[in-house]
C-alpha cells in the first residue's frame, strides 16, 4: 500500500505532486495513505516535483514514465490550497477522494450538496474564518531592538493559516517592523522580505505593552451594560482565542457588573428638563410663517419654501426647490417640480431634464443666467419602486398649494413673459388644462399685464422614442424659446 | 480644575461615543500601505471585527469623540448640554496618536470620529476634518476612516470631510419628523435630509470623473446614519418606511437601529422602559428583507404595525401567505426561493448551482443551508412534499422558535 509523506503540514506542492502519481498509476482513495513527515529530510526524494512527496510499497515509487496528463477545474485547486492548511488528519486523503471522483464526475464540485464535497467545502470555510480570526485577533506589542521600534505578536490560529495569512500583515504594515509567533510556523518582515522560521513559543514573544492599558480602557468603556448579549460575543469571538487578547481577561468582570449598572442607571430617577425645553416650543413654531404674510423677497421664498406644510409633499422629500434667477427677469419659466436630482441639489434643472433645458436655451440663444427658472411645485413627489425614486405628477390640490409661492415669485420678479413648460405649469399658471400642441406660439394674455406662453418640458424631449421625432420636438422647443424670447425683449 | 489624563478622557469619551451603533469597517475600496510611508490597508469588502464587547456588539474602529461637550439637548442622548455626565476634550494630536498606536498593535481598522457641537457646527466639523486631514497628510494612513458630519456645517467642510473619510453619516435619530422636533429641538430634519443629499450628489460627482484623472472618491464606502427605536411612540413599519425612504432617495449603505438604551442621567421627556433588543433584531431582519431578498416595506409592516417580536418577519409573512406555498426547490425561480424562511442569500444561490446537475432532495437541503425543521412546511423537494402540513392551522406553533432567541 502506498504511504505518501509530506515535508510538512501544509506542504500544498508535495500533496499535489504526489496525487498526480497516484492517479496516474490508478492508486484508489482506498489504498493511499497520507502521512506528514516530522523528519523530511530522511526521506527527501530529489526526483519529486515540488516538494518532498514519496510513494512506497506496492505502487512503483517513481511516476511512470509519461503518466497520461489530466485536467482538473481550477476551483478545485484553490479548495485544495485552502483545505491542506486545516488541521483535520483526513484532510489530504479526503482530498485524494474528490481528485478521485473528478476522473468520472467533472461536475462533482458544483454539487455542493454531495457530502464529501460538503465536507470539503465545510473546511474551506473553517480556514478562511481562521484566517479571518487572525487578521483581527493578532495583537502585536512594541520592542526596541538595535534596529529600532518592531512589534510582536504571539497568536495562536486556530488552522495553519499563518503563511497564506502573513502576506496581508505585510500590505497593512508595509512600513513597520514585525514579527508574528505560532506554535505552527513563525513569519518576520524586515521591511524589505517575509522569512518564515519555525514555531516558537509563548515565552518568546514580549510580555507587555505600555498601550494595552489605554486598549483596555476602551474596551471597558465601548462596552454598553444595558445590552449583554454574552453568546453573541462568544459566537464571534471564541474562548480559544481569549488568553492571547489583553482585552478579554476584562469580560467577566463587565459581565458581572452590567446588572447592577444597568438597573442603577434605570433607578436613578430623570433629571429635571432643562430651560432648553422652552427653546423646543420657539423652534416648533418655526413651521408656522406661512400662514402669515406671503414674503416679499427671494431670500424669504427659499428660506420659506424648505418648512412649507402648505401640503404633504415635504415628507418624503429632502428640501424644497426655490426658483433661481435674478430679482427681475424679463422671463419667467415654470417647469413642473424638482425632480431626484433637483431634489438632492436643492436647484432648479439640474438633472436630465435641465441638461436638456440648457441645451435648448443655448440652441435658441437665451442666456439662462438673465432668466428666472422655477417649477409650480416645490417639493419633488415621488413613488418608490425598489431603490429608486420615480417621479409623480403632483395633483391638482398640491399645485393649487404651492401656486402661493409661484405667485410670490411672479410678483418679486415681474416678468413681462411666464413660460410654462409642461401640462402642470400650465395648470398652475393658467389654472386649467390647455393642450399644449395647440396653445404653442402664442401670446396668452394673463391677470397681472404678464404674457404667458405654452410650450413641451423639456423631459418629454427625453422620452420621444426615435431619433427623427426627437429631432423635430427639440426644434419644435428652440422656436418656442425663441418665440418668448423675443416676446420679452 | 484639575487636567484629565489621556485615559482618564478616553474613558470618558469612548463611553460617551457608544450609544452609535455603527462600527463597520466594509465597503471602501482596496488600497494598503506598499510604497507609502505610513501604515493601514482596507480590503474593500467585508471589514474586520478586531474584538466583540460583551453587548455582542462588533469592535470595528477607535470610536469616540472628540468631546462631548454640547450646545444641543436631544433628549435620548447622554450628552445633551442639560446632562451631568462628566466632560472631556481631545486634543487633534491625542486622537491622531491614540488612533496610530491601537492601530499599529493591530487593535483596530481605524477611527469613528465624531462630536459634540462646540461653539457652532462649522467649528465643530473644522475640528474633526483637522484630525483625518493630519491622519492622512502627515500620517500617510491608509487605514479606515467615518466621521459623523454635522449636518449644519457649511458644504465646503463637508466635502473636504468626505475626500478624507472612507465613510461619512449623519444620524437622522428618529422615525418621525415630529419626534425629531420635541427630542432634539435644535436638529432639524430638513437641515438632516439636506445634508444627506448634499453627501449623494458629492458621491456621484466623485464618481463621475474618468478613471485616468484619479480624481479623489468622495467617502468611497458611502454614507448610513443610525435611527433611535423606542424613544418615541413610532411603529416598526414607521421607522422601516422612513428607512425605505431613505435608502431610495440618497442611496445610503446601511441604516443602523438602535433600541433606546437607558443611559446615566435620563430626562423625564423620555418613557421610562426600553423597548426589548430582539425589536431592533426583528428591524433589521425586516431591513434585510428588503434589501436583499427583493421585499416591499408594505409586504413586512404597515405604517402603523409592529413586527411580531416572535418570529421573524419572513416566517411572518409566509404564515400570512401560505397561498404561496409550498415551492418547489428543483423548480423555482430566485425570488420565490428567497421568500421561503429559512433560505438565506447563499442558500439559494448553492441551491441553484446544484440543481443544474442533479435534483435535489431533502437531505441535500439539509446540507446546503441550516434549518431543515423551519424549511419542511414551506418546500417541495424531489423526495418530500409537505402535503397538508402547509396549511396546518398549528403550523405557527410548530415553526415557532421555544423561546426568543435573544434577550
Amino acid at each position: 500500500m502506498p504511504v505518501v509523506r509530506l515535508a510538512h503540514e501544509t506542504d500544498f506542492d508535495g500533496w499535489r505532486a504526489a496525487a498526480r502519481d497516484l492517479r496516474a498509476q490508478g492508486v484508489p482513495p482506498s489504498q493511499a495513505i497520507w502521512t506528514v513527515d516530522g523528519a523530511a529530510d530522511l526521506f527527501a526524494s530529489p526526483t519529486s516535483a515540488g516538494g518532498v512527496a514519496v510513494c512506497e510499497g506496492s505502487a512503483s515509487a517513481t511516476p511512470a514514465a509519461a503518466p497520461p496528463a489530466f485536467t482538473v477545474p481550477k476551483p478545485f485547486v484553490d479548495l485544495a490550497r485552502q483545505v491542506i492548511q486545516h488541521r483535520s488528519d483526513e484532510r489530504f486523503d479526503l482530498l485524494y477522494r474528490l481528485l478521485w471522483r473528478l476522473k468520472d464526475e467533472p461536475d462533482l464540485l458544483h454539487i455542493l450538496s454531495d457530502p464529501e464535497v460538503a465536507r470539503a467545502n465545510g473546511y474551506a470555510r473553517e480556514v478562511s474564518r481562521a484566517a479571518h480570526k487572525m487578521k483581527a485577533f493578532v495583537r502585536f506589542r512594541l520592542v526596541h531592538d538595535e534596529e529600532g521600534e518592531a512589534y510582536v505578536a504571539w497568536f495562536e490560529p486556530a488552522h495553519r493559516v499563518t503563511e497564506s495569512t502573513a502576506p496581508f500583515f505585510v500590505k497593512r504594515f508595509a512600513n513597520m517592523r514585525f514579527s508574528i509567533l505560532t506554535p505552527d510556523v513563525c513569519v518576520h518582515w524586515d521591511l524589505k522580505q517575509l522569512a518564515a522560521t519555525p514555531g516558537a513559543d509563548p515565552a518568546d514573544a514580549p510580555r507587555e505593552d505600555a498601550l494595552e492599558d489605554y486598549w483596555k480602557t476602551y474596551y471597558a468603556s465601548i462596552f454598553n451594560p444595558a445590552r449583554l448579549k454574552v453568546a453573541a460575543m462568544q459566537k464571534e469571538m471564541p474562548k480559544r482565542y481569549w488568553r492571547n487578547l489583553p482585552e478579554a481577561a476584562l469580560i467577566p468582570e463587565l459581565i458581572a457588573q452590567a446588572e447592577s449598572r444597568t438597573s442603577d442607571m434605570v433607578r436613578s430617577a430623570p433629571t429635571e428638563p432643562s430651560r432648553r425645553v422652552v427653546k423646543a416650543a420657539v423652534r416648533a413654531s418655526r413651521d408656522a410663517p406661512y400662514d402669515g404674510q406671503a414674503p416679499v423677497t427671494l431670500d424669504e421664498i427659499a428660506a420659506g419654501v424648505d418648512h412649507c406644510r402648505r401640503c404633504d409633499l415635504w415628507k418624503d422629500a429632502t428640501q424644497g426647490v426655490p426658483g433661481e434667477g435674478p430679482g427681475r427677469a424679463r422671463l419667467l419659466f415654470v417647469g413642473e417640480q424638482p425632480g431626484d436630482q433637483e431634489d438632492l441639489a436643492g436647484h432648479p434643472f439640474v438633472g436630465p431634464a435641465g441638461q436638456m433645458f440648457d441645451r435648448a436655451l443655448a440652441a435658441a440663444g437665451v442666456p439662462r443666467t438673465e432668466t428666472y427658472v422655477t417649477n409650480a411645485v416645490k417639493h419633488f413627489k415621488h413613488e418608490l419602486t425598489g431603490k429608486r425614486r420615480l417621479h409623480k405628477t403632483p395633483n391638482p390640490g398640491e399645485v393649487t398649494a404651492c401656486r402661493w409661492w409661484l405667485d410670490a415669485e411672479r410678483r418679486i420678479v415681474r416678468p413681462r413673459v411666464v413660460v410654462c413648460l409642461g401640462a402642470t405649469a400650465v395648470l398652475s399658471v393658467f389654472g386649467k388644462a390647455m393642450p399644449i400642441g395647440k396653445a404653442r406660439q402664442q401670446a396668452l394674455q394673463l391677470p397681472d399685464q404678464a404674457q404667458g406662453v405654452v410650450t413641451y418640458h423639456p423631459s418629454f424631449l427625453l422620452r420621444v422614442p426615435d431619433a427623427k421625432a426627437k429631432q423635430e420636438a427639440f426644434d419644435a422647443f428652440v422656436e418656442d424659446l425663441k418665440f418668448a424670447w423675443a416676446l420679452a425683449a | 480644575m484639575v487636567a484629565l489624563t489621556l485615559k482618564r478622557k478616553l474613558a470618558i469619551l469612548s463611553d460617551a461615543a457608544k450609544y452609535d451603533a455603527s462600527c463597520a469597517s466594509s465597503g471602501s475600496r482596496k488600497r494598503d500601505s506598499m510604497g507609502g510611508k505610513g501604515v493601514g490597508s482596507t480590503d474593500g469588502g467585508m471589514g474586520i471585527c478586531h474584538a466583540y464587547a460583551p453587548d455582542g456588539r462588533c469592535i470595528s474602529l477607535l470610536k469616540i469623540l472628540l468631546t462631548n461637550f454640547c450646545v444641543y439637548d436631544c433628549a435620548y442622548c447622554v450628552n445633551r448640554v442639560s446632562s451631568n455626565t462628566p466632560r472631556a476634550r481631545f486634543s487633534v494630536d491625542e486622537v491622531v496618536d491614540l488612533t496610530l498606536g491601537f492601530y499599529k498593535r493591530n487593535y483596530i481598522e481605524g477611527l469613528f470620529l465624531s462630536s459634540g457641537i462646540i461653539r457652532n457646527a462649522d467649528y465643530t466639523m473644522e475640528e474633526i476634518v483637522r484630525v483625518a486631514r493630519t491622519l492622512r497628510e502627515v500620517h500617510d494612513f491608509r487605514g479606515y476612516i467615518h466621521l459623523k458630519v454635522i449636518p449644519e456645517a457649511s458644504p465646503a467642510l463637508v466635502n473636504e470631510a468626505g475626500l478624507y473619510a472612507d465613510r461619512v453619516s449623519i444620524n437622522i435619530e428618529l422615525p418621525k419628523d415630529e419626534s425629531l422636533a420635541s427630542l432634539a429641538p435644535e436638529k432639524d430634519v430638513v437641515g438632516i435630509k439636506k445634508a444627506m443629499g448634499a453627501v449623494r450628489v458629492s458621491e456621484s460627482a466623485s464618481k463621475e470623473k474618468g478613471r485616468r484623472t484619479r480624481a479623489p472618491r468622495f467617502a468611497p464606502a458611502g454614507q448610513s446614519t443610525q435611527m433611535i427605536v423606542g424613544a418615541d411612540a413610532a411603529a416598526d413599519g414607521a421607522i422601516l418606511k422612513r428607512a425605505e425612504g431613505l435608502y431610495g432617495a440618497y442611496g445610503l449603505r446601511r441604516v443602523y437601529y438602535s433600541a433606546f438604551s437607558p443611559i446615566p442621567d435620563a430626562t423625564s421627556r423620555l418613557p421610562l422602559q426600553r423597548p426589548p433588543l430582539i425589536r431592533e433584531h426583528r428591524l433589521y431582519q425586516a431591513d434585510w428583507l428588503m434589501r436583499f431578498y427583493g421585499f416591499s416595506r408594505s409586504e413586512i409592516a404597515g405604517e402603523d404595525e409592529d413586527l411580531d417580536l416572535a418570529i421573524d418577519p419572513k416566517l411572518a409573512w409566509a404564515l400570512k401567505h401560505r397561498g404561496d406555498f409550498p415551492v418547489d426547490v428543483n423548480t423555482a425561480d430566485r425570488q420565490r426561493l428567497l421568500r421561503v424562511p429559512g433560505l438565506g442569500v447563499k442558500a439559494v444561490g448553492r441551491i441553484l448551482e446544484v440543481r443544474r446537475y442533479k435534483r435535489l432532495e431533502l437531505a441535500d437541503i439539509g446540507r446546503l443551508s441550516r434549518s431543515l425543521a423551519k424549511l419542511k412546511p414551506f418546500l417541495v423537494a424531489a423526495d418530500w412534499s409537505p402535503g397538508a402540513l402547509t396549511d396546518r392551522a398549528d403550523l405557527r406553533a410548530r415553526v415557532e422558535p421555544k423561546q426568543l432567541e435573544l434577550f
